[in-house]
């Protein structure tokens, strides 16, 4: 059992109990993290294992988000109709993916960016245009539905389930970055052109990624939209596809606990600082500032990178920690250019 | 469906302007991508920064100061502050941007964006999200009948202006021995290092102009735009679509894309309203699907 494992499960404990003691830390914001944890985890998978820079995730989070949603107001009441709903989500997202990374795919680096951001204005469009989308009001008091006869309208059934589903999606993406398919997507994305030479063709792996890193995202819409009843168009909008790059950023690019660690950072901060309004634009552009300035790594990057350090000065022949993976630019400039 | 000529013409001089503010800016984003290779996500914030500097500049600063009647005027206002947005840019450039450069691009990308978000979240805190109004020049005021209908005379200015600026920087980058420099710039630094050019301080010159080609646009669309903190970011969703439809870091590619974008999106007003705001995303994942580099760009 590796150590990520061994820190998910003490995690995982610790949240069980979350229920118990309102008091210290409320139920819902454990809930809103997890969502969001799992979100970054997702555009993480994207940035910080493949190197792809994506400004489209929102519109994977928002369309789960809404064809859960609008499923859920419409079948809610059906004993399969949540399983359906959240399916169908997730499925939705992967396409809209598909269709993104499809395009997106053929251009790298900056424009890869660029691409993903301006075809998700597409997908904020449709969310305004479409009727069933609500427009711009949304889509308001969905109901929870219900999962094997359990009742999700009970807040704390739902945080059980949702804990279940999200320690299911971060599993997964550790499984996949832990797979010989997420070693392929680290040799692209630490040197392309040796990739290709070893017979593997990186556009597909790179769409393949995509695909799967927006499916991710489109799970945490689904749950988002069922944990909190709403979907808006703050869901698709460029402002959240922002926000998951801070998280993830500010936690630790290319780590498996960084996105969780950001999202509840961020989450945490936009708790504390609803009262000063605009100004928190502000601060979450500061910290961008400073994360891009001074603090490449994130939080857990650079505890690890301390952590490696420091064993490597006890012992100078040890092997590289398993998990000590820096921010993925420097490496990949390092190991392209040699010099 | 018939759509009398003066609509017809109303909305493509309305996309014509439209297109005016695109060329713009994505020139100014091709020129910092050429010499920088980044793309400078701050350009819509700049763009409303000019913009509100110019609003404060005629209807605030005079009231601040204590002199109710000192203003700055338009045309003052058209050299002063582009120069000032791009001083502060150049700021920007020298203190936070230039430790990036040895880094993956995508953290300029990253740095720039952050500070976009500080721009337009200050200018929140301070002005609203109201729109401001900013009354043109009164040389400008009033119609002009150009024959066939009456089109206010700013809009004529706007469009002749930009037209100007739009040429003027393609002849300065293309056809000047600075130009050539720049463009040998963006070849190989190191080699122009070797003959002696300062490259630093060019980066940093050449970022200060791309930035006051969008502080021009910002002043120019003080009288035509609401004066919003919004309106940057809304504006610049479009650039970057422009930018990639033409293909990035081609000058003359931005000029013509963003004209011609222009005009097609105000084509789609007229023959179907819903789709206008959405076309130009559309049409540039067509180009994508043919041409994956852009129409002027070269294959990287």
């Amino acid at each position: 059992m590796s150590i990520t494992l061994k820190i998910f499960g003490l995690l995982f404990a610790a949240a069980l109990v979350v229920p118990f003691v309102p008091g210290i830390i409320y139920p819902i914001f454990v809930m809103k993290v997890m969502c969001y944890g799992l979100f970054a985890c997702a555009f993480n998978l994207l940035l910080g294992f493949t190197g792809l820079v994506s400004f489209a995730h929102a519109a994977f989070l928002g369309s789960a988000g809404y064809v859960t949603g609008a499923l859920m107001i419409r079948f809610g009441a059906h004993p399969l109709g949540m399983v359906t709903a959240f399916t169908l989500g997730v499925a939705a997202a992967a396409l809209v993916g598909l269709a993104i990374g499809g395009l997106a795919v053929r251009r790298r680096g900056i424009y890869f960016a660029m691409i993903t951001l301006a075809l998700s204005q597409i997908v904020y469009f449709l969310a305004v245009q479409f009727r069933w989308t609500g427009g711009e009001d949304g889509l308001q008091g969905i109901p929870r539905g219900n999962l094997l006869g359990l009742a999700l309208s009970s807040d704390t059934t739902m945080y059980y389930v949702t804990l279940c589903l999200f320690s299911a999606g971060f599993l997964f993406v550790y499984r996949v970055v832990h797979s010989p398919f997420g070693q392929i997507l680290q040799a692209v994305r630490e040197n392309e052109p040796r990739a290709t030479s070893l017979g593997y063709d990186t556009d597909r792996f790179r769409l393949a990624a995509f695909v799967l890193s927006a499916a991710v995202a489109g799970y945490a819409g689904a749950l988002k939209a069922l944990v909190f009843q709403l979907v808006s168009l703050n869901d698709v909008s460029l402002h959240t596809s922002t926000e998951v790059v801070l998280m993830t950023l500010l936690g630790g690019l290319g780590t498996m606990f960084g996105p969780l660690v950001g999202a509840a950072l961020v989450v945490g901060l936009q708790n504390y600082l609803a009262t000063i309004g605009d100004l928190v634009t502000v601060v979450t552009g500061l910290i961008f500032i400073v994360c891009v300035s001074f603090f490449r790594r994130g939080f857990v990057g650079e505890y690890l990178e301390w952590r490696r350090r420091s064993s490597q000065r006890a012992m100078p022949d040890a092997v590289e920690d398993e998990q000590a993976l820096p921010a993925f630019a420097d490496t990949s400039r390092a190991s392209a250019h040699p010099d | 469906m018939t759509i009398s000529l003066q609509a017809f013409m109303a909305q493509l001089t309305i996309g014509l302007i439209g297109g005016c503010f695109y060329a713009m800016l994505s020139m100014g984003l091709a020129i910092i991508f050429g010499l920088l290779n980044i793309i400078n996500f701050t350009h819509g914030a700049q763009f409303m920064m000019a913009a509100f500097l110019a609003w404060i500049g005629l209807t605030q600063l005079g009231p601040w100061l204590g002199y109710p009647n000192f203003q700055i005027s338009f045309w003052a206002a058209l050299i002063i502050v582009p120069f000032c947005v791009a001083v502060i840019g150049m700021a920007i450039e020298r203190l936070l941007l230039r430790r990036l450069y040895q880094l993956d691009h995508l953290y300029g990308l990253l740095l720039t964006f952050g500070v976009a978000l500080v721009m337009e979240g200050g200018f929140r805190h301070a002005f609203g999200v109201s729109g401001q109004g900013y009354e043109p020049p009164e040389l400008l005021q009033g119609p002009f009948d150009v024959g066939f209908m009456l089109l206010p005379k700013y809009r004529i200015f706007v469009v002749a202006a930009s037209l100007l600026i739009c040429f003027g920087t393609w002849y300065l980058f293309e056809r000047t021995k600075l130009g050539a420099y720049l463009r040998a710039g963006t070849e190989n630094p190191r080699l122009l290092q070797a003959f002696g050019i300062n490259v630093p301080v060019m980066i940093t010159l050449t970022y200060g102009f791309g930035v006051a080609l969008a502080g021009i646009a910002g002043v120019l669309a003080a009288p035509i735009m609401q004066i919003t903190p919004l309106m940057g970011g809304n504006l610049l969703n479009i650039v970057f679509a422009v930018v990639v439809i033409g293909g990035l870091g081609s000058i003359l590619g931005s000029m013509i894309t963003g004209l011609s974008l222009g005009l097609i999106e105000g084509l789609t007003k007229v023959f179907y309203p819903e789709a206008s705001t959405v076309v130009v995303f559309v049409i540039m994942a067509l180009v994508l699907l043919v041409r994956p580099a852009g129409l002027f760009g070269r294959e990287v």
